[in-house]
């Protein structure tokens, strides 16, 4: 069943007729996603891409029943689009937008806290290429073709760095089941432990690729989780290991401010958690090919 | 985005945060003039860079007499203070802050920032403070006090008061704790700041407390409503060629290599840039051209990574997503032909458009070096590096 979206998942598009939202959600429909409408403030009755339009989340959701919301909503707007498609029942959000102010998103997080487990919101993003489960649904900017439908779950912050693993996996012939990018900015929604707990449970995926990189502590939290809680493989690459500390590498979270947060020390956590980690950003696809060898033989 | 000491001082004054009276200059003879003006006998005459570790680079002073405050910023002004923070270049100075000195009891030590594990904004506090956070949580860990805030409620006095309490403090210094905690909570959640830090926070001799030195650095992502902040960004303490990819739409970091980097994506240029160094190279530079770059972007990064000298061949690294191929490839035969190149470019292409892409690039005529993969990419840029200072040196 991959995670957070198949084929059935019924998704919407926050600021759909947008220029970059009507793009993408076009791709996503060729795609064979399964988007059941769009919201514009101001523009609801109206349809388009053959999908009705609506004026709030809520009345989208009572419409069509949609469970899950890519948004494409400006920074300065892009927290409150998240919190109202919180507040209407959404489970799963993907927020593409970079540069939302970090304060925005710490109330957003805290707000996110108030709905009870069994209707919360679990956001993906932002700052983030989104997700794809090959073949099957995609919510997101990322080049659909270049991923295999296959067992091997992706995670990563970087987008472009996770269109690279895929390609380098298919170039072995090992498929993917879903890629979910977290995204690059200092408060995000997922975590990779997150995201690590949906790929343990998961019956379709075997593995998982963990593409992280220098600033935060999400890596070590998820060294921890992989260590105590999995039985399935991980393995890992932490791009920055030539980055100069205490500059930001484009991401806005993409900085060594604190211990363990460099590319060197999250390399040590994760080999003393028991993952296999790449020696360099071209090898991802042979480690991972390496990993699940092993892994049948044994 | 940093500012400068003396406005960090004005604006946590503002909201209600104790410090020393002062005056800004912009050249000696005004330095001079705000201390006689100021009054008292004894200055503290500190260079304004956006840097810490301007004592010991000597760029404060205690100045005895306002001839001396003179004497001292006629030494400041057009210096390029090199700290232990800036790189070899140092940093200008062209404005100099003037204070009464303050009778210093104890220092203590008072950050904001923003906590990546809980998510919030955190307090850390020393009781032993007037040394740089880095050194202090090394030296003595155990003095440092941490406290994060619900952004649901705000800093709480109870909060305060225990933090003040915990630091050892006494009597009427307990409320103007409190003051200030709140104070910098305020400016750093109205004002989108990344970061408020006083250090010292000094008791003076009668036992009060005053911000001796301040530092605020702000969201670049929340300029949008902060108006007021943006107006205080200075450019003369940026790297000139960061602020003007900045200002095209690049994010450009320069650094000590010699191997050009055009990339997009920041994870993927990270991973880029260690590739090059296993291949045995040494980047030039970060660059990310971002999403949907045009012709004319991929151009204009050229022309960024130009600028840097050392510069001896570029590589050209993009998986396509919301870029197109075709875009990037038209850029680079572009600026191959409207900046004159004639060091190697290498041009690795894969995503959307490929095929377009490697097209232009393959029927452009142009000595352009194609690579499939990644490390392809980087062991074509490291030897094509190597190729050319050996001619050179020949």
């Amino acid at each position: 069943m991959a995670i957070l979206i198949t084929e059935n998942t019924r998704v919407i598009v926050q600021g759909m007729s947008g220029r970059i939202g009507s793009f993408h959600a076009a791709d996503m429909i060729r795609y064979g996603t399964n988007v059941v409408g769009g919201v514009t403030p101001g523009k609801g009755g109206e349809t388009h891409l053959d999908r009705p339009l609506f004026n709030t989340v809520r009345e989208a959701v009572e419409a069509t029943g949609a469970e899950a919301s890519l948004v494409f909503v400006p920074p300065p707007f892009a927290a409150d689009a998240i919190m109202e498609a919180a507040d209407a029942g959404i489970r799963t959000a993907v927020c593409v937008t970079d540069g939302i102010p970090s304060q925005d998103m710490m109330r957003l997080k805290r707000f996110l806290k108030r709905y009870p487990a069994d209707r919360k919101l679990r956001l993906v993003g932002p700052n983030c290429a989104g997700i794809i489960s090959p073949g099957r649904g995609f919510m997101g900017i990322m080049p659909p073709h270049i991923y295999m439908q296959g067992r091997v779950g992706i995670v990563g912050r970087s987008g472009t760095l996770g269109y690279e693993a895929a390609s380098q996996m298919k170039a072995l012939g090992i498929g993917v089941s879903t890629s979910v990018g977290i995204g690059g900015d200092p408060v995000n929604g997922s975590s990779f432990r997150d995201i690590l707990e949906l790929f343990e449970a998961d019956p379709e995926t075997d593995a998982v690729m963990m593409i992280g990189e220098i600033g935060g502590p999400q890596e070590a939290e998820a060294a921890a989780y992989a260590r105590d809680h999995m039985r399935k493989p991980v393995v890992a690459y932490i791009a920055g290991l030539s980055a100069p500390k205490g500059r930001k590498m484009g991401h806005a979270g993409a900085i060594v401010s604190a211990f363990g947060e460099s590319a060197q020390e999250k390399v040590e956590i994760l080999a003393a958690a028991g993952i296999t980690v790449a020696p360099n950003p071209s090898a991802m696809g042979e480690t991972m090919a390496m990993v699940l060898a092993q892994r049948k033989v044994a | 985005m940093d500012i400068h000491e003396y406005q960090a001082k004005e604006i946590l004054a503002r909201f209600g945060v104790p410090v020393p009276r002062g005056g800004l200059a912009y050249s000696p003879e005004q330095a001079g003039y705000r201390a006689r003006e100021l009054g008292g006998n004894a200055w503290v005459v500190k260079a304004q860079i956006h840097s810490g570790g301007r004592g010991a680079a000597g760029g404060v002073k205690l100045c005895r007499s306002a001839d001396e405050v003179h004497a001292f910023a006629a030494t400041l002004f057009g210096k390029q203070l090199v700290t232990k923070q800036t790189d070899a270049n140092g940093k200008g100075v062209y404005r100099v802050w003037v204070e009464n000195a303050s009778d210093i009891a104890q220092e203590l030590y008072l950050g904001f920032v923003l906590d990546r594990k809980s998510e919030r904004i955190m307090i850390v506090a020393s009781a032993h403070g007037g040394i740089e956070i880095e050194d202090l949580a090394e030296s003595d860990p155990d003095s440092l006090r941490r406290m994060t805030i619900d952004p649901a409620v705000g800093l709480t006095e109870f909060q305060a008061r225990e933090l003040a309490f915990a630091l050892g403090l006494k009597g009427g210094q307990i409320a103007q704790m409190v003051t200030t905690l709140r104070a910098c909570y305020r400016a750093y959640r109205d004002l989108d700041a990344v970061m408020v830090e006083i250090n010292p926070l000094v008791i003076t001799g009668s036992g009060d407390l005053v911000a001796l030195d301040a530092k605020m650095s702000f969201d670049t992502n929340a300029m949008f409503r902060q108006s007021a902040i943006a107006e205080l960004r200075d450019r003369s303490q940026e790297d000139p060629r960061e602020s003007t990819a900045g200002d095209h739409g690049l994010s450009y970091v320069g650094l000590d290599g010699d191997i050009g980097c055009i990339i997009n994506g920041a994870g993927l240029a990270m991973a880029t840039m260690d590739m090059i160094k296993l291949a045995g190279g040494e980047p030039a530079n970060f660059l990310d051209i971002g999403g949907g770059a045009s012709p004319e972007r991929v151009v204009r990064a050229f022309r960024t990574v130009l600028t840097d000298s050392n510069v001896s061949v570029v590589l050209v690294n993009i998986f396509a997503g919301i870029n197109r191929c075709d875009w990037v490839a038209q850029g680079v035969v572009q600026a191959y032909q409207e900046v004159g190149l004639t060091i190697p470019v290498i041009v690795r292409l894969a995503g959307t458009n490929v095929e377009e892409g490697k097209a232009i690039i393959d029927n452009s005529g142009l000595p352009l070096i194609s690579a499939d993969t990644l490390a392809e990419a980087a062991a074509a840029a490291v030897s094509a590096r190597n190729a050319s200072v050996a001619n050179k040196a020949a």
